[in-house]
């Protein structure tokens, strides 16, 4: 894992002073909110609809255990026992008091965390693959050029007052793990016929009130031209990006307006057009970087294990969760585990203070002390050897973390919604708790297969809904929560934007609906082998459509 | 949300207590409580729009931070935020009933079954 430098501690250090300052300044009145507002949102606080919210960057969704259990000490010291991780793979705590948020950031400080660029028109906290560095598949480990360019874009001068956010994303493989093209700009690790590695460009991705899918407009980009490269796509948005409003003001909108042949000639005329040599990256910098990402040393055991396959053969539930929530990994004889934080029911993402720890104890006994957090707000052990897999699992059992459905139908992302969001129009997670507990994660689960269904509670889309299988879009009609359905949405490599079913439904018909949705795909699939996105893909919108508005009762609105 | 579209009916003026973020309520003292059923009803736009000056005041001397009037109505007897997401900032988030107002017995009073499931 990467490890601070005299000038990251110092830095950060800074920063919590600063803000301390800020907010004594604040209480005693030398400060009015709106002049507060600006300092509080650069350290990731938010008012809520309940009170304060803090935003804290989880760099790329690496952990240690160490860190980790400094979330759960946050969560039970500070705030009510309980974060919630995010579809940004950062920690959301919903209850913080701000005279307590400058001690909050210093205990954060103290395991090298913070709330940096979670918050404002600067370039985020940039996000990566969650299988990132343990991935079979893997072409080259994305977090040391996310971390890169975390160093080069923290506080930036030129890009902390853009026309609007602005996130990046990096994939390692070829699997797209990080929903690279719906992100302003998406970077995917490739390697050219010569075996160099390098990244292909996408920009102008993006969900919210209009959502796009990003445009390729370079293939492969040498290692060594990343920040000149991304200097210039962001010279050229914060040049022309549009400020006179903020619903127009994202790249995507830049891009859209512009053609995406022109914003190529624009950000390579761009590139080409000034002396660069500053911000091409140096191979000994690359390497320095790359050595705090080393793979642990693994050593190989055999392809299978035998005290794995005894217990998978007499315990149907182990079975599951081995066939849903296991990954193999770049080592043999290794596993990545996936942790779902979606159990029957429960909240999507979050987690208590109690399993924070047992999952911290998990990563330092199993996991040589590394995890990750996923977009998709779940946890992951990157390094877990094959014969240790019943042992991990008894312990993620006996608290509540061993749901069986990673990647199925209840592996459901959900924003807050209206239980705790400021801005949503409708509640997001009663409707995921629902449809778990309607699906389960038994047998009509398994049969289901892959299945990504992803709600927001408003147009902002935070909870991803655009790129969902089934996406579900809640709004607020007459007083009424209300929610329209998309489907044939995609985050992976061949992303795509769900396309409306029809008028919306009321939050009591939505689970029918999405039943409705579900049988349908499974009678117009080939066999259990095509998947839903590949059936909709197939068969189009019409047997969907037909099925909910012609054959059952029909939509409420 | 502006104010001035939400003074036509019965008011309430809530707002955040500036140092910790919790939801208050203006009682009819002019001050500010943390229970919904001692909030100060204003039945007509005059009596809320002097409430709302007077809780800029306590937001100008950072007691509170944004103030705003919540439109109230009359259900069985007890008044309760019309639009549902005042009634959940109200009540606590609805999925953790141990969390929020309603955990400590100072949340709107449904003494029905709500229009919308809570």
């Amino acid at each position: 894992m990467y490890r601070y430098d005299q000038f990251d501690a110092a830095f950060v250090d800074a920063r919590v002073s600063q803000f301390r300052d800020q907010v004594q300044r604040r209480v005693a009145g030398e400060l009015t909110e709106e002049q507060f507002r600006p300092h509080r949102l650069m350290n990731g606080l938010y008012l809520q609809l309940h009170a304060y919210m803090l935003r804290i960057a989880v760099p790329y969704g690496t952990l240690s255990s160490r860190q980790m259990r400094k979330l759960a000490e946050i969560a039970r010291k500070y705030d009510r026992g309980y974060g919630h991780f995010t579809t940004r793979q950062n920690l959301q705590f919903n209850w913080p008091a701000l005279k307590d948020v400058p001690d909050i950031l210093a205990e954060l400080a103290s395991v090298e965390m913070h709330a940096i660029q979670t918050s404002g028109n600067c370039i985020r906290n940039v996000t990566a693959d969650h299988f990132a560095g343990a991935a079979a598949d893997e072409i080259a480990d994305p977090r040391p050029y996310a971390e890169i360019m975390r160093q080069w874009s923290s506080l930036h001068p030129e890009f902390t007052f853009l026309p609007r956010k602005f996130k990046i994303a990096v994939n390692g493989g070829p699997k797209d793990r990080a929903v690279i093209q719906a992100h302003d700009i998406g970077l995917q690790v490739v390697r050219n016929e010569r075996g160099e590695i390098g990244f292909t460009v996408y920009v102008g991705g993006g969900l919210g009130r209009t959502p796009m899918i990003g445009h390729k407009i370079r293939d492969f980009l040498p290692e060594a031209d990343l920040l000149a490269y991304i200097d210039a796509i962001l010279r050229v948005y914060n040049l022309e990006g549009r400020r006179d409003n903020k619903y127009k003001a994202r790249v995507k909108i830049l891009v859209h307006e512009k053609g995406e042949a022109a914003m190529r000639e624009a950000v390579e005329a761009e590139f080409s057009a000034h002396n660069r040599e500053g911000l091409t990256l140096p191979a000994e910098e690359i390497s320095r970087i790359n050595a705090y990402f080393a793979l642990p040393a693994l050593e190989p055991k055999k392809a299978l294990s035998e005290r794995t396959e005894r217990r998978r053969s007499k315990d149907a539930k182990f079975s599951n969760f081995l066939q849903s929530n296991v990954t193999l990994h770049k080592v043999q004889g290794y596993a990545i585990v996936t942790i779902s934080l979606k159990p029957i029911g429960g909240v999507p993402g979050d987690a208590s203070a109690d399993q924070m720890d047992a999952v911290a104890d998990l990563a330092e006994d199993y996991s040589s002390d590394e995890l990750r957090v996923s977009h998709e707000q779940n946890l992951v052990l990157p390094h877990v050897a094959f014969d240790d897999l019943p042992a991990v699992y008894d312990r993620l059992a006996s608290v509540g973390l061993a749901t069986p459905n990673a990647g199925l139908v209840t592996d459901i992302i959900a924003c807050p919604g209206l239980d705790y969001c400021a801005l949503a129009t409708a509640r997001s997670i009663p409707i995921a708790q629902r449809l778990a507990q309607h699906f389960g994660d038994g047998p009509r689960a398994r049969d289901i297969g892959p299945l990504k269904i992803k709600i927001s509670g408003c147009i902002n889309a935070c909870g991803h809904h655009h790129v969902g299988h089934i996406g579900i879009l809640g709004l607020e009609r007459a007083g009424e929560e209300t929610y329209q359905i998309t489907l044939g949405g995609s985050g992976d490599e061949t992303a795509s934007i769900g396309q409306i079913t029809g008028p919306g439904f009321s939050s009591e018909n939505v689970v029918d609906a999405i039943e409705t949705v579900v049988t349908t795909y499974m009678s117009q699939r080939r066999d259990a082998a095509e998947d839903f996105l590949s059936t909709y893909r197939r068969v189009g919108m019409a047997p969907f459509k037909e099925a909910l508005y012609e054959r059952s009762a029909g939509s409420d609105i | 949300m502006s104010a001035e579209t939400k003074l036509t009916m019965s008011d309430i003026i809530t707002a955040n207590r500036l140092i910790d973020g919790i939801v208050l309520f203006q009682d009819a003292a002019g001050g500010w409580v943390e229970d919904f059923a001692r909030a100060a009803i204003y039945p007509n736009a005059e009596a809320s729009k002097a409430a709302l000056e007077r809780a800029k005041e306590d937001e100008a001397r950072d007691l509170i931070v944004e103030p705003y009037a919540v439109v109230v109505e009359a259900r069985n007897g007890h008044y309760v935020p019309k639009a549902l997401r005042e009634l959940i900032r109200a009540s606590g988030p609805t999925i953790h009933p141990d969390l929020g107002k309603q955990a400590h017995g100072q949340a709107p009073v449904l003494v029905e079954k709500p229009h919308v499931s809570l």
